[in-house]
């Protein structure tokens, strides 16, 4: 085991050694990162974890010790860039010649500048997390002490009540699938199929991609677009993208949306999904260490089959009477401000909601990726049974 | 859906003798459902003629039958027991095909016996090559171009067209006939000439006469899915496994790691995407299959290659690698239940209804046996060679394979340091089994990555780590040995269940949890090798159920995937691990237990035994000083002169002079081999002078000369030479018998059906002995008394005897468990593991409520046969001569009222069953004439045509039986050899003749290995044959002969 060049330091003062490497190996470094630290159980799609802006101010530790197997493509970027803030990994590597890679995995993380960090017992490090909850802590240089450390991690601001969707959204509305040309996730084609409005809170292009692939127009607006904004553009449903940080302080999206349902079908992924929540009155939670990974169980109670499931968030839906888990397999109800809502789908794991939808006006959730990228592709129905909802709706 | 009430009672069928491509993984899957099973309220009938397996245990299920796999008998069983169900899918391809015709010939419908698991439909769809071609078509998904033919000339159409049309494929062809195991009879043709000799043997080999040839997918990456179907049609995939070993080199016979490493998330949600529509579009409704995948690396190009409807070899690698246990819940699935009604038993809080994520990486090594079958053409192809695998878990590549590497326990590497780079490298564009070596040494020596992926077409991020590795070997072990759980979510989830690895980290970080009860450490015996197979990881699994029920904890160490040892239900707490002492020694400090058991894991573990003692590690039962007493010649022939044994004249001798003069002092014939092997490996019998040098030249200089290559690994200096007296014409007896340091009982006698000569491993043999008065097996039960307390053993011993002339010889005694201690265990009634294990927990035999009255003899009016299986038709070229070295992989078990019903049950359960009628071939030595009579006799009463060579021929006439003279070779054609190609030979009895005269002896027996007609090496073997077809002729056939219930011979249960 090469000598230790980095660290990892948890907010609890748990420490592990590794080697420096992605930018905290540049010859400027000594760069470090702080913000929670999250694990993914994915064995695969290191990099399209790494671009999936819902990682913004976290770092990732990965479970599976070979990370940088195959490199790095634009094909696997699920944004324009990097969002996580370090890569906590046991064995990474920088290869190069793999077929697809059009760069080492090594040397894309410093050109993201993205922190990195190998040889780390990544293991106990889930299990701390998993045992004492996701914390703050941060990548440091190991010339760097363990007290001045601290202070970094103190300073950083704790994952609840953070809004972190302003720091990924878009400046500018942008058109996909409209036959301009104009389209980040890689396919383009001027489609007459329905017009779907997207609040930005840092929407994956696989999602994109999902939506334009069954001929859907999308248009992605700003966080902070306004309800008006948005039913401006007299779209045929307003979807709510996935995104980074604590639903509950993103109130201003909670009211834009408020003001949409009942006008428009409203769906919602991941972040969308809590947001679609609360703003029909429903409560969201801080998961222990939340749910990132890709083989999650998660049951469709329409169909009463189980999908293997990409999974990305940190918090969730509470269920009705304010249960955190459902402990049947039963469509229970919620009574909200738009009426009643159902369960569509709940987590097999731990028994949490992964979905519901709004009986009484047009409008739905799940709160796992049906997109994939990186993951299982078992749920892509959903984004067909969205668009046949939409088609029922006009 | 819970569990099915209108089923009650489910048969279950095993998968037969260990052969290559069938070996203990079913005896693991076959456990795990009759378990889960009977668990569940069912009730399971079992046939398997396999003794050697835990399922053919008697409490494992309702009724056991140890029986032949085969039509006939199988109905029987049926018949007399009524099952509502037949599962098939978890007994191999034995099981899967007898299911098929137990269907085509009406007998599941004519009992209403419901084929669960896979259906009809799906077994035919995934097992002929046209219907699932048809199914993957309307699928969607691409396989290799391809052709079936049942010719030569169609083979040769689709080459190169008919009527001036180009055919469709081209060179390289795959070859792979129809309906065998691990691809039997196939291989890949470069040439023409190839070609047309490898359609020829696949048409052969294939039941149906079916050969596929296939485009050729030589170099592109290979991928194995495991996947379940429950009848909601929920899919999960287990596990990813990628072969190192591009495509070409059949999966069994390839280094395979998982999960997967090399293919982007994106390409493996293709392949994931289209593994799921495979098992839809076949049609399996419940249970697991593997789907295999070959992956174009610059294009991305995904081909389906093969699917298999049932649990395999891949699905136990699968299931040890990952924690998720495939058979036991293809089991539930098949009695209906849902993926999402079954816990996973690691986490014991999430449903079974996942896909098991891993943070470290799995290794599987094929282990092979190349040097038991000299003649043999060692490169790997499509079809399969090895004999066993090892497989080891690291939180690294590197780590798992360095651990991979020496869990093989390898007699010798091969020696690489003289060869020059040029011949290295291309030495690996064909694939053998020292490819990985080669490539470790070019690596070591600087090679470049193009440089070794050019002929191999590894992937270089292997190739990578390989290059690490050979440069920096221990490299990969700094840090802190860490013990890790398996636990099938990357700890996301606590693990419930304790089964363990060790990984290196940074700073140490054990998890295991030791408890306070005291513990036990048993040894397993490694990876299956010719001479240490599943038998000892039988006795290693009764060690740990004894030791539990004993109240203390079962610890279980073993790095063969395919066991039932290695089941974390086995033991109280399990270690994936190498045994080596180093590893050993690692796992007794974490432990820290009352003893270690080494007397059950074979030569593995009692390797061991010195080292764990002088590390100051307690052992249970015989003393490592008895063990060395038995083992060294020396003290062992003073040990038998004191008591009065006689022993075979033989010498020790230290250099080839040496050897020459203690040869006459000794006396020929001799029995010779070198020190340093074990398992009778190069042991020859020679008969004068010339044969001695030329075996001393080619064994001893030969292995002396790879020694001194790579000094390592000959501590030892010049290897001695063993000189034993053969004694001609002798019975051979084998005996196991249990020993407390004071009181001894006797557990079987078993007679040698094979004249002594014959690797005990390789002989039938029969208890109770058919042919020895009580006088003999009063002075044989006396001998075994006085040895096992004069060396002092505490567990087993087996010893072994030979009987010339009327006398009694001492010829071994092994103070361990012996490979036939499962097959003693089912005749008497009684397990000897189990008793064996509690003498060394400190109980007597006398507290043991053991029978005193017919000691070795069993209890019943039944007489059973164990009879070993052979792997010739693997190893083409190879001579199918019987000797002292032992070949077979595995053995089967008859039981019948006589004995020569039970030996033609064995031999029908062998895969050679014994023929009705036609025409049989005798060539005997002249010594052999009279019994050759005997034969010629018995099977012309049956109806035989004898023809056999002039001498013989003359010999059988004139004694009165009409006999046709044919040709020896030699003589020309139509000779002998014509007669076999032509299948006008059913059956042949061939006894070789001294030294010199084995030339047309060996193109005979080949000839008749070749083409699946039974062959008799040995005059006993040829009477007992002859007298087993007369007794089938009497039963209608083997299938008419009466089933027999073990727990009813066993009076366990009341018929």
């Amino acid at each position: 085991m090469s000598d230790a060049t980095a660290y990892v330091l948890l907010e609890d003062g748990t420490r592990f050694d590794g080697e420096a490497c992605g930018a905290a190996s540049s010859p400027e470094g000594d760069g470090h990162a702080v913000g929670e630290i999250v694990f993914t159980t994915g064995m695969s799609g290191y990099q399209e974890s790494m671009t999936d802006p819902s990682f913004a101010g976290q770092l990732i530790a990965y479970t599976y010790p070979h990370v940088g197997n195959y490199g790095a493509s634009s094909q696997a970027m699920e944004s324009e860039r990097a969002w996580a803030r370090a890569a906590i990994m046991r064995e990474a590597c920088n290869r190069e010649d793999a077929p697809s890679a059009e760069r080492g995995w090594l040397d894309w993380l410093r050109d993201c500048g993205v922190q990195a960090i190998s040889g780390v017992d990544t293991r106990t490090l889930v299990m701390h997390i998993r045992e004492a909850g996701a914390m703050r802590g941060g990548v440091f240089p190991a010339a760097m002490s363990e007290a001045h450390a601290r202070e970094l991690i103190d300073a950083e601001p704790p994952m609840a009540g953070q809004d972190l969707a302003q720091l990924v959204t878009p400046a500018h509305v942008s058109r996909h699938g409209y036959g301009d040309g104009g389209d980040p996730a890689g396919r383009s084609g001027g489609g007459d199929g329905p017009r779907i409005a997207v609040i930005d809170t840092g929407i994956k292009a696989s999602m994109v991609r999902e939506l334009v692939a069954r001929g859907a127009r999308v248009s992605l607006h700003p966080c902070t677009a306004s309800a008006e904004e948005l039913l401006a553009e007299d779209p045929d449903a307003v979807f709510l993208s996935n995104g980074p940080g604590d639903p509950a302080a993103l109130s201003y999206i909670v009211d834009t949306v408020r003001a949409i349902v009942g006008k428009k079908p409203v769906w919602g992924i991941c972040l969308g999904h809590q947001l679609l929540c609360r703003a029909v009155g429903l409560e969201t939670f801080k998961l222990p260490f939340g749910h990132h990974g890709a083989n999650h169980p998660v049951r469709d109670l329409q169909t009463g089959r189980v999908e293997i499931t990409s999974q990305n968030h940190g918090f969730a839906a509470l269920g009705p009477g304010g249960a955190r888990t459902i402990d049947s397999d039963e469509p229970v109800r919620w009574d909200t401000d738009f009426g009643a809502a159902q369960l569509s789908h709940v987590n097999l794991y731990d028994r949490t909601v992964e979905g519901l939808e709004l009986l009484e006006v047009p409008g739905g959730t799940v709160q796992y990726h049906p997109e994939a990228g990186p993951g299982p592709h078992d749920s892509l129905y959903l984004f067909d049974r969205f668009l046949e909802r939409i088609a029922q709706a006009v | 859906m819970p569990r099915r009430d209108d089923i009650h009672k489910i048969l279950i069928l095993g998968s037969g003798p260990i052969v290559i491509g069938q070996a203990a993984e079913f005896d693991y899957s076959g456990v795990q459902a009759c378990k889960v099973l009977r668990e569940e309220g069912y009730e399971v009938v079992l046939v398997n003629s396999n003794p050697a397996t835990i399922m053919t245990d008697p409490e494992f299920a309702d009724a056991t039958y140890i029986e032949p796999l085969l039509a006939g008998p199988v109905a029987q069983v049926i018949e007399r027991e009524r099952p509502d169900a037949l599962l098939g899918t978890l007994g191999g391809q034995t099981a899967l095909n007898l299911s098929k015709e137990l269907h085509d010939d009406g007998t599941l419908e004519r009992y209403g016996v419901e084929l669960i698991g896979a259906n009809y439909d799906a077994i035919a769809c995934a097992e002929d090559r046209d219907l699932f071609r048809e199914a993957m078509a309307k699928a969607g998904l691409r396989m290799p171009n391809s052709e079936i033919v049942t010719s030569l000339d169609e083979a040769r159409a689709a080459m190169t067209g008919a009527n001036g049309q180009k055919g469709s494929l081209g060179l390289p062809c795959v070859v792979r006939p129809a309906f065998t195991l691990g691809g039997r009879g196939g291989g890949i043709a470069y040439t023409e000439e190839e070609f047309e000799r490898i359609v020829a043997h696949g048409l052969e080999a294939s039941p149906i006469g079916q050969v596929l040839l296939d485009e050729s997918v030589i170099g592109w990456g290979e991928f194995e899915l495991e996947v379940m179907r429950d009848h909601a049609d929920n899919v999960v995939i287990v596990c990813s496994i990628e072969n190192v070993d591009p495509m070409g080199v059949h999966t069994g016979d390839s280094v395979t790691v998982a999960p997967q490493q090399t293919l982007t998330d994106h390409l493996y949600q293709q392949l994931r995407d289209q593994a799921i529509a495979v098992i839809r579009a076949v049609g399996v409704e419940t249970g697991g299959s593997n789907v295999q995948f070959a992956v174009n690396p610059d294009t991305d190009e995904i081909l389906v290659i093969e699917m298999n409807p049932r649990v395999s070899r891949s699905s136990a690698l699968a299931s040890k690698a990952t924690g998720f246990p495939i058979a036991k819940i293809a089991a539930r699935l098949a009695v209906g239940y849902r993926l999402d009604e079954i816990d996973n038993d690691i986490t014991g809080v999430t449903p079974a209804c996942f896909e098991p994520t891993i943070d470290y990486v799995v290794v599987k090594w094929p282990r092979f046996a190349f040097e038991k079958f000299p003649s043999t053409d060692p490169t790997l192809t499509t079809h399969m060679k090895s004999v066993g695998e090892a497989m080891a878990i690291g939180r690294t590549f590197q780590q798992a394979f360095a651990k991979a590497l020496r869990s093989r326990e390898l007699d010798k590497t091969p020696s690489l340091a003289g060869v020059p780079d040029e011949q290295l490298l291309e030495s690996l564009r064909t694939p053998t089994a020292a490819r990985f070596e080669t490539v470790l040494e070019l690596l070591r020596r600087g090679a470049s990555i193009d440089a070794v992926h050019e002929p191999t077409r590894i992937d270089p991020w292997f190739l990578r780590e390989l290059r690490q590795l050979a440069l920096e070997p221990d490299a990969p072990f700094a840090g802190e040995r860490s013990f890790r759980s398996v636990d099938t979510c990357a700890a996301e989830f606590p693990a419930r269940t304790p089964y363990y690895y060790s990984g290196w980290e940074r700073t140490r970080a054990n998890e295991v949890r030791r408890g306070e009860r005291e513990s036990v450490v048993i040894l397993g015996s490694g990876p299956n090798r010719i001479g240490q197979g599943i038998e000892f990881d039988y006795c290693c699994v009764h060690a740990a159920m004894t030791v539990r029920a004993s109240g203390r904890d079962a610890v279980m160490i073993n790095c063969n995937p395919e066991t039932v040892s290695t089941d974390y239900d086995t033991s109280d707490r399990l270690y994936f691990e190498p045994l080596t002492l180093e590893d050993v020694l690692a796992v007794v400090d974490v432990e820290k237990p009352l003893g270690v058991i080494v007397q059950f894991g074979g030569q593995t573990p009692l390797k061991l035994a010195a080292g764990l003692v002088d590390a100051g590690v307690p052992l249970l039962g015989t003393s490592v000083d008895a063990i060395d007493l038995a083992e060294d010649r020396a003290r062992f022939g003073a040990l038998l002169d004191s008591l009065g044994y006689k022993a075979p004249p033989y010498a020790t001798a230290g250099s080839l002079q040496e050897a020459l003069r203690c040869a006459d002092l000794v006396g020929f014939p001799l029995i010779v081999r070198p020190s340093y092997v074990l398992g009778g490996r190069a042991m020859e019998i020679v008969y004068a002078h010339d044969g001695l040098a030329d075996y001393l030249r080619r064994e001893v200089l030969g292995a002396a000369c790879a020694h001194d290559a790579d000094p390592s690994r000959s501590p030892e200096g010049s290897p001695s030479i063993f000189l034993d007296r053969f004694l001609e014409d002798a019975t051979e007896v084998d005996v196991d018998a249990l020993c407390d340091g004071s009181d001894v009982w006797i557990g079987g006698i078993m007679q040698h059906v094979e004249e002594a000569g014959i690797h005990s491993g390789d002989s039938a043999c029969v208890l109770p002995p058919h042919s020895l008065g009580e006088d003999m097996l009063e002075q044989i039960r006396a001998a075994t008394r006085d040895i096992a307390l004069a060396i002092g053993v505490v567990g087993l011993i087996n010893v072994q005897y030979a009987i010339a002339a009327g006398e009694l010889y001492v010829i071994e005694a092994n103070p361990r468990a012996s490979r036939t201690v499962p097959f003693v265990s089912k005749a008497v009634g009684l397990p000897l593991a189990k008793l064996a294990c509690r003498i060394m927990l400190g109980e007597r035999i006398a507290d043991l409520g053991l029978p005193a009255a017919r000691q070795g003899l069993g209890f019943g009016d039944h007489v059973s046969v164990k009879e070993a299986v052979l792997p010739f038709d693997r190893f083409e070229g190879s001579d199918a001569l019987l000797g002292p070295e032992m070949r077979s992989t595995g053995e089967v078990m008859g039981i019948a009222r006589d004995f020569p019903t039970a030996f033609a049950k064995a031999q029908a359960a062998a895969g050679v069953p014994l023929p009705q009628r036609g025409t049989v071939f005798i060539t005997v030595t002249d010594s052999d004439k009279t019994g050759a009579f005997a034969i010629a006799q018995s099977l012309h009463e049956c109806g035989f045509r004898i023809v056999a060579t002039r001498g013989t021929a003359e010999a059988i006439a004139r004694m009165g039986v009409p006999a046709l003279a044919i040709n020896k070779i030699a003589e020309g054609s139509p000779h002998v050899l014509d007669w076999i190609e032509r299948r006008d030979v059913d059956l042949v009895v061939n006894t070789p003749t001294g030294v010199g005269a084995r030339s047309d002896g060996y193109e005979i027996r080949r000839a008749a290995v070749a083409h699946g007609i039974p062959c008799l090496t040995t005059l006993a073997a040829g009477i007992s044959a002859a007298r087993a077809i007369a007794s089938a002729h009497r039963n209608g056939g083997v299938g008419g002969i009466p089933v027999l219930c073990l727990q009813e011979l066993h009076g366990q249960r009341v018929a």
